[in-house]
């Protein structure tokens, strides 16, 4: 086998910044029910799978699918809110969390399938086909997209956490609630506002799915396992963890493809966990 | 005296007449307890986009067959219960439909794993399994099923020969193949199969490349099978990978001269402007001479329309609809031939009779209950899938066309 050349080996480091760019901003809102409030919140792929619908469904009236996004945030962050009231007035552990929301998955594939069927479905878009040249390289729009907002959504958000009282009081309450609310943090609104906010994020990686991906029900398990390794290794409740770590997973899986036999490259983000775990133990949440 | 006497005689006789028309037509409906068949498909999972279009296909067949005398004069009621794409719910549920809701026949659930599973309840209850979507021949050995997917025994040597024999009429033949594929069992074995027929024609192997199904990033493998320069490109793709790659190559300026992808979703693929030309297997499209078979045309136009009316993308039939309607269509023959439910009499007489499907003519007497290889090369043209190889079922006027 020879060594592939250096254009191949730039485009698919490319790729995989690109697609781990997205690891990351399906990890994110994960990252944040999972370490700020204590829900492994499986049903989050479910919301982005639906917001991806949803775009498909109004870029399909015509609307921008980047518009979308003006619908989709604020209609999720509401949903989210909801659930987070539920989960609060049913009292629902971590544990359970894990439960409840596989049972709420489940819900909205159906619910998905019996709108949209099973079969593909394929947003047709001005950005579908849209792309550009840096030098030798392919830049391909709705993936540079992605990673734009994958990336200045992590930096409002680990900024919003750090620098603002509101952040303080989330990471407050996450770390030892009773003592936070003894200094008067209000935890139940702002678990309502955080659950609103994950939802949201959903609904924004949905939009980028639409982008990029044929649609299908089922798809919706296909991105847990390597969303869980990016946001365990990125640590929990980190806003910036998931995207490094996607990122790290995503260009190891396109180099692992374009050097050896694509086959390898499912290995690489457990493979990689495991090393992490191993070479920082205690570091990863 | 005598008129009176012949028109009481003709009124009478016209009375009998039309009470026996009329009873004629009571008595070809339909009666009495159901022949109650049993299945599963894919409902729900991953494979729940193509198992729909079994479940209209089987809907389609129902209604037909109770709109005329039934099977053997009783109406049908078709149980199918949804496995959810798991070959191992598949298994207990068709141990379920035998045992719990005790049908008469069984048919085949949706794609190799399940129809595997079924095919090891059904010999243990000595039923016959007609199933129409088994991939992998060799694997079929219980006597008493039978394949209505017409790959013939062997279609990882048979199958690469007919599209190495569709390019090799080309003007410009291809000299060197890039063979890529997923490890999904029923595609990978053909790619495999494909690799060694190329290397018996005298193909130049220039890129092998395996994928575990689901990947998601084909960015990379776009890049090498473009860095490796191939006349043709074998995707040994299922569902939505052949589409996948086709968007990674368009991301990176690429189209490759000639691609042939496995099973693809008919769907995605016709309608994706950079599948132009590309090609595929089929047994089925919906032009002459397929649609002059047996039942055909009107199947086609009643799938047509169920299929918009439950919003597939894809309102086609090709092999998938074809294959279904097939396994019901020999299903029928058997039993109006035998007058029987009888498992045991229903194989004997499938093993040696030849039975019209739309497909054309299948056969169960060859190695694992297969028989002739039906499989054609079709391939995208003007926004429609057209076959083109062999010519003697090309539709009309379409010809091979290269990228």
């Amino acid at each position: 086998m020879g060594l592939p050349s250096a254009t191949l080996l730039a485009q698919s480091v490319l790729s995989g910044v690109f697609i781990g760019a997205l690891y990351g901003l399906l990890g994110l809102g994960l990252s944040l029910s999972w370490g700020l409030l204590r829900q492994i919140n499986l049903a989050h792929f479910a919301l982005a799978f639906l917001g991806a619908y949803l775009c498909y469904q109004l870029a399909g009236a015509g609307v921008d699918p980047l518009l979308t996004l003006l619908i989709i945030v604020p209609a999720f962050f509401a949903l989210g809110v909801a659930l987070q009231w539920l989960f609060a007035r049913f009292d629902i552990s971590a544990f359970n969390s894990l439960l409840v929301t596989f049972g709420l998955t489940v819900i909205i594939e159906a619910a998905i399938q019996s709108i949209w069927t099973a079969d593909f479905r394929r947003l047709e878009s001005v950005y579908g086909n849209a792309k550009f040249k840096l030098g030798v390289l392919y830049i391909p729009v709705p993936e540079l997209l992605t990673l734009l907002l994958a990336l200045a959504l992590s930096l409002a958000i680990w900024a919003a956490l750090r620098f603002t009282d509101l952040g303080r009081a989330m990471r407050a309450a996450a770390e030892d609630g009773p003592i936070a609310a003894a200094f008067g943090v209000n935890q139940p609104a702002l678990a309502l506002l955080l659950s609103g906010v994950c939802a949201a994020l959903a609904g924004v990686a949905g939009v980028c799915i639409a982008l990029s991906y044929t649609l299908a029900p089922a798809q919706i398990y296909a991105w847990i396992g390597v969303v869980f390794a990016a946001v365990m290794m990125g640590g929990l409740g980190r806003a910036l963890g998931p995207i490094v770590a996607g990122i790290v997973i995503g260009v190891s899986e396109a180099i692992t493809m374009a050097v050896t036999a694509p086959s390898w490259a499912p290995l690489v983000s457990f493979s990689l966990l495991i090393v992490v775990l191993l070479a920082r133990p205690g570091k990863v949440q | 005296m005598m008129n009176a006497i012949r028109r009481i005689a003709t009124g009478t006789l016209a009375l009998v007449g039309l009470s026996l028309l009329a009873a004629g037509t009571s008595w070809s409906a339909p009666s009495g307890t159901p022949i109650r068949i049993g299945s599963t498909l894919a409902l729900t999972g991953p494979l729940a986009s193509t198992a729909l279009v079994h479940q209209i296909v089987g809907q389609i067949y129902v209604e037909q067959v109770n709109k005329k005398d039934g099977l053997l004069g009783r109406p049908v009621e078709w149980i199918v219960k949804d496995d959810q794409s798991k070959p191992d719910l598949a298994r207990t549920l068709y141990e379920q439909i035998i045992t719990v809701d005790k049908v008469d026949l069984l048919m085949g659930p949706y794609a190799t794993g399940a129809i595997l599973s079924a095919m090891g309840v059904a010999q243990r209850y000595n039923k016959i399994l007609i199933h129409h979507t088994f991939g992998i021949p060799s694997l079929a050995k219980y006597d008493a099923q039978f394949p209505t997917w017409s790959l013939g025994p062997d279609p990882a040597t048979t199958f690469p020969n007919t599209l190495f024999d569709a390019v090799a009429a080309l003007p410009k033949p291809p000299k060197t193949i890039a063979i890529v594929t997923s490890k999904f069992p029923s595609v990978h074995f053909m790619s495999l199969g494909a690799r060694e027929v190329a290397k018996k024609r005298g193909l130049q192997e220039v890129i092998f490349l395996e994928w575990d199904f689901g990947n998601r990033e084909f960015g990379p493998i776009a890049g090498r099978v473009k860095d490796a320069k191939p006349d043709l490109v074998w995707v040994g793709a299922i569902g939505l990978e052949g589409n996948q790659l086709l968007d990674a190559m368009k991301k990176i300026d690429y189209a490759p001269p000639l691609h042939f992808h496995m099973y693809p979703a008919p769907g995605p693929m016709v309608v994706a402007p950079e599948a132009k030309n590309a090609l595929a297997a089929t047994i089925f499209e919906e032009h002459p001479p397929f649609t002059n078979n047996p039942g055909a045309a009107e199947f086609v136009k009643l799938f047509n329309e169920r299929a918009t009316k439950a919003g597939l993308p894809y309102t086609g039939v090709e092999t998938q609809a074809a294959a279904s309607y097939s396994a019901w269509q020999v299903l029928d023959a058997a039993v109006t031939a035998t007058k029987s439910l009888d498992d045991k009499v229903l194989a004997d007489w499938l093993r040696k009779n030849r039975v019209d499907t739309i497909q054309g003519k299948l056969r169960f007497d060859g190695p694992s209950n297969y028989g002739d290889d039906l499989m054609r090369l079709k391939q995208v043209q003007n926004g429609r899938w057209v076959t083109v190889w062999p010519k003697s079922v090309a539709a009309p006027g379409a010809t091979l066309m290269t990228n």
